[in-house]
């Protein structure tokens, strides 16, 4: 019996995936709708003055973000272990820390890349001063999909529970505390008139390692879920 | 076999393992009992006072121990945890899973002492001080380990994904103290030292490590029980806890 190619499996994986999300391509825009009702909630806690605003307008948009990937989290293999796919993915003879890899993919741009689309708006909401934009959009691009990865890391431990929410934020924020520290560095020395390089290529460093390591974490991490 | 290799297979069987951690715990709780009672009372009593903190140094008696053991147990839960995943050796799941909540305590003394310490000394509760900001990072990390445990129904199944989430956390744990070091310089420069360059006057030293000592046969004491409890609970229905519960009875 021949089971195709691992390029082939992942490629039918993909196609999947995405037909998946375009066919509720409503619920795909819901992470961005709550970063956007986040955002806004902050001129109301802390009064309307732009440069009260533009001081925390990087560490807002950065804490948005990661709160609206973190909601999206659980939807990443909740489907799949739901209709039993999750069950055949750990099956199938190809390298599952490679097919994780491309659900992650997936799950990454699905969300994550119309968040980072709508950054600039919500950069401009809060009066975010134009030369940090740039920074802070690199620093997202880099710490996205870092989140992705750790994150899917520890969904894949938590995959069998029912009410996991508040647990898997529970488990996932204190490994985001690093990420959130050299991103949002970047964004504060670039609003300081400070170089910028060193942290973004820190999260550089991270990213190029989790690419390696959390694949393969995931993997491990489902294995012991689905025993 | 070598005697040694084949005693130490022994006891990563249940049975073996809770009888012979029922005949040591009585001399832990001893030491544990006897090192914390010297320990203290060199801290609190014999050590000379500070010249600068006066008597209010003495809570580094209760402090640093505890910030110790709050490392120790995680690498102790860690290095079980990965025998767990590896070798699938259930004494070890018990160990790994039984010494995460004695570390989560000792992490939160570390940072209650440390707090009630930081008031009078730098005027402040709490300062998002590098250190404090690592130590309290590790006390989720201790606080998502046991919530993933209690969350999986399964006992060797949440142990192990605990164990896993434990692993992670060692790796997690250096990045998150380099990153919170470099955080921190960034804004303000040098902060608080705990010691100054000068050294510890040698009085106020021996408490100290008395009570390092001490709170590892505390920590030894208390993993013991509860991993004989949990022993009991797991393997409940096996013939040997039949027996262990009807002997109880009788007496």
């Amino acid at each position: 019996m021949s089971y195709g190619t691992a390029a082939s499996a992942c490629r039918a994986l993909l196609v999947r995936d995405f037909s998946l999300v375009w066919r509720r391509r409503g619920d795909a825009l819901n992470p961005v709708l709550f970063a956007v009702m986040v955002v806004v909630l902050f001129p109301f806690a802390l009064g309307p003055e732009p440069t009260a605003l533009a001081r925390i307008a990087a560490g807002t948009v950065l804490v948005a973000l990661l709160l609206a990937g973190l909601l999206s989290l659980d939807a990443l293999f909740r489907s799949d272990l739901e209709d039993g796919s999750l069950e055949q993915l750990v099956l199938s003879p190809h390298p599952l820390p490679l097919l994780l890899a491309c659900k992650i993919a997936v799950h990454w741009l699905t969300t994550a890349l119309p968040l980072l689309l709508v950054a600039p708006l919500l950069g401009e909401l809060l009066f975010l001063p134009r030369p940090v934009l740039p920074v802070l959009l690199a620093a997202l691009a880099l710490s996205t999909p870092l989140l992705s990865l750790i994150g899917a890391v520890c969904v894949a431990l938590t995959v069998g529970m029912r009410r996991s929410g508040m647990l898997l934020a529970l488990l996932v924020l204190p490994l985001y505390v690093p990420v959130l520290i050299f991103a949002a560095g970047a964004c504060n020395a670039a609003q300081q008139g400070l170089p910028v390089l060193a942290p973004l290529l820190w999260l550089g460093a991270g990213l190029a390692l989790a690419l390696v390591l959390a694949p393969l974490a995931c993997a491990a991490a489902l294995r012991i879920s689905l025993s | 076999m070598n005697p040694l290799v084949l005693w130490f297979h022994k006891l990563g069987s249940p049975p073996y393992f809770y009888r012979f951690a029922g005949r040591l715990l009585p001399w832990f709780w001893g030491a544990a009992l006897i090192g914390l009672a010297v320990g203290l009372y060199g801290g609190l009593v014999a050590a000379p006072s500070d010249y600068q903190q006066s008597d209010a140094f003495r809570i580094i008696y209760v402090h640093v121990p505890s910030a110790w053991m709050s490392l120790f147990i995680y690498a102790f839960m860690a290095v079980n945890g990965f025998i767990a995943l590896v070798w699938r050796i259930k004494l070890s799941e018990t160990l790994a899973m039984a010494s995460a909540p004695i570390g989560a305590a000792f992490t939160f003394i570390c940072l209650a002492s440390g707090s009630i310490w930081g008031k009078p000394m730098w005027g402040t509760w709490w300062t998002w001080d590098a250190r404090l900001t690592s130590e309290l990072v590790l006390l989720f990390l201790y606080l998502g380990v046991l919530g993933l445990y209690q969350a999986i129904e399964d006992r060797r199944q949440a142990a192990r994904a605990a164990a896993f989430l434990a692993l992670i956390g060692v790796v997690n744990l250096p990045i998150v103290h380099f990153s919170v070091n470099w955080w921190n310089t960034l804004h303000q420069g040098s902060t608080i030292k705990l010691f100054g360059p000068s050294l510890i006057d040698s009085r106020m030293l021996w408490p100290l490590l008395v009570m390092a000592i001490a709170t590892k046969f505390l920590f030894a004491a208390s993993l013991l029980s509860r991993a004989r409890v949990d022993l009991l609970e797991l393997e409940a229905g096996k013939d040997w806890v039949r027996r262990i519960a009807l002997a109880e009875d009788a007496a």
